[in-house]
């Protein structure tokens, strides 16, 4: 078993009251099986996503939205993260089904990466942890 | 202008939350800095009333802590929450999926909720958990919940890090058998048939009872209770238990015995594991051994007399001059 004890942490959620959960699941057994450890805490709303990304120390913070929700729950989750100074230093991406014409607003409003149904685990694993090491070059001194 | 680790203690202590979270982190990665937090909180720790919830996978742990907590809230008090799932042994990765049980706590800004994988601890819980304790002890909370991996019959890591040790166990769990067997069984300050509804309960409860019986030294006697948690049935007289179980410990003066227990547990945990993390490196480069080993895997001698022949050979001798820090050659 790999020895490190620096592991990167995800939250995971599908956003407001979006019912499709088995993409959000599925994510979250991939990314565990690269070595993530997944909190994965089913339908929240923004403020309480980012409430739980702050406790749980999360490195990445992932939204699941397949069914229109993402730009008006999806900005307000980026505007949440950003009053409570953790955009800066998360990463966050969003996963689902958008109209191509809304994924530049998607990346206006803060998110870090998009991902559509083709994606794999690998891909968003590669892209997650080249973004996480991006996003925390400074390593707190700490 | 990036906080130093002083700055982070200093807002914890103040109430700062992210700093709190911060703090968690840098002890679960047993980050350099970790003896030095350790030392700058302990002398704000020991406030803080610990509860250790465990049981079988499935058995309703996270839903019992999700409505214990709602209770200690309504009594005003504060609360700390550590739930514990499983690392995947293959992967190193793991899904924590405890919380989801808690969600309307998640903006209670008097709770705090700290997943924690156990990466490859055997015992139920991660080793870096009661440092975390120790940070939401400092941190201020009345009541920290410690909830372990659902574990088996011999995840024990609960007794050394809380007060109060709930076992919280199902009607299928099994017939009597079950619950004679060591370990689990014996940890238990209270024990809980959780789910209720489901057949065997009765059966489960006398089986338990019976057993607890023929253990119970007055004046604590172990209760047992049946609950069905995702109802919020029995979950007051359960906190009512929890409470008297605290009293009992307070007026006894069993509560600061078993808390001086843990920490010399402590202490000759982490004597135990900077020993044999020095040996293993030792082993690992010196010649004498290596040599030795390779006698074991030709079958030209037996693990005992290779021991032995070390020992003879001074290997101690060289492996604790290399531990005091001299410069020591290969034997």
């Amino acid at each position: 078993m790999p020895d490190t004890n620096i592991k990167m942490k995800m939250v995971i959620a599908t956003l407001g009251l979006e019912v499709h959960w088995r993409g959000a699941v599925t994510v979250a057994r991939l990314l565990r099986d690269c070595g993530v450890e997944v909190v994965f805490i089913g339908n929240a709303y923004p403020d309480e996503i980012i409430q739980v990304a702050m406790q749980e120390g999360a490195d990445i913070v992932g939204v699941s939205s397949l069914t229109g929700g993402h730009l008006i729950l999806g900005s307000e989750l980026m505007e949440v993260a950003s009053q409570k100074g953790i955009k800066d230093n998360v990463v966050f991406v969003i996963g689902g089904i958008f109209p191509p014409g809304d994924l530049p607003k998607l990346k206006e409003a803060g998110f870090d990466g998009t991902f559509g149904p083709e994606a794999n685990g690998e891909v968003i694993y590669t892209f997650i942890k080249k973004a996480v090491s991006l996003k925390q070059k400074e390593l707190p001194d700490i | 202008m990036k906080p130093t680790v002083s700055n982070l203690i200093d807002a914890m202590l103040k109430g700062d939350e992210l700093s709190l979270s911060k703090l968690v982190s840098l002890l679960e990665q047993e980050s350099e800095h970790a003896p030095e937090i350790i030392k700058a909180i302990y002398p704000h720790t020991g406030k803080s009333y610990r509860l250790g919830i465990t049981g079988m996978p499935g058995a309703g742990k996270s839903t019992m802590v999700d409505q214990l907590v709602s209770i200690i809230r309504q009594n005003g008090l504060s609360a700390g929450v550590i739930c514990a799932d499983p690392s995947s042994p293959f992967t190193g990765g793991a899904i924590l999926g405890d919380r989801i049980r808690m969600k309307r706590h998640f903006l209670d800004d008097r709770v705090f909720i700290r997943s924690m994988a156990a990466r490859n601890s055997p015992g139920g819980l991660p080793r870096t958990t009661s440092d975390v304790i120790k940070l939401l002890d400092a941190y201020g909370k009345d009541i920290i919940l410690i909830e372990t991996v659902g574990a088996g019959q011999s995840d024990l890591d609960i007794m050394k890090s809380a007060d109060t040790v709930v076992v919280v166990l199902v009607p299928e769990a099994g017939d009597t058998i079950q619950v004679i067997k060591a370990g689990l069984m014996e940890i238990a300050d209270i024990f809980v048939v959780n789910k209720a509804d489901h057949t065997g309960v009765e059966a489960m409860a006398e089986d338990i009872a019976s057993f607890t019986r023929r253990k119970n030294q007055a004046p604590y006697e172990i209760p047992v209770l049946t609950t069905i948690a995702t109802d919020n049935i029995g979950i007051d007289r359960l906190y009512e238990q929890i409470e008297k179980h605290r009293q009992f410990l307070l007026q006894s003066g069993q509560l600061n015995e078993r808390r001086q227990q843990q920490w010399r547990e402590e202490f000759e945990q982490l004597l135990e594991s900077k020993v044999m993390g020095s040996v293993k490196d030792f082993v690992e480069k010196d010649a004498a051994v290596l040599d030795y080993l390779s006698q074991i895997d030709r079958g030209t001698i037996d693990p005992h007399a290779a021991m032995e022949g070390l020992i003879n050979n001074r290997f101690m001798d060289a492996w604790l001059r290399k531990l005091s820090g001299s410069n020591n050659s290969n034997m």
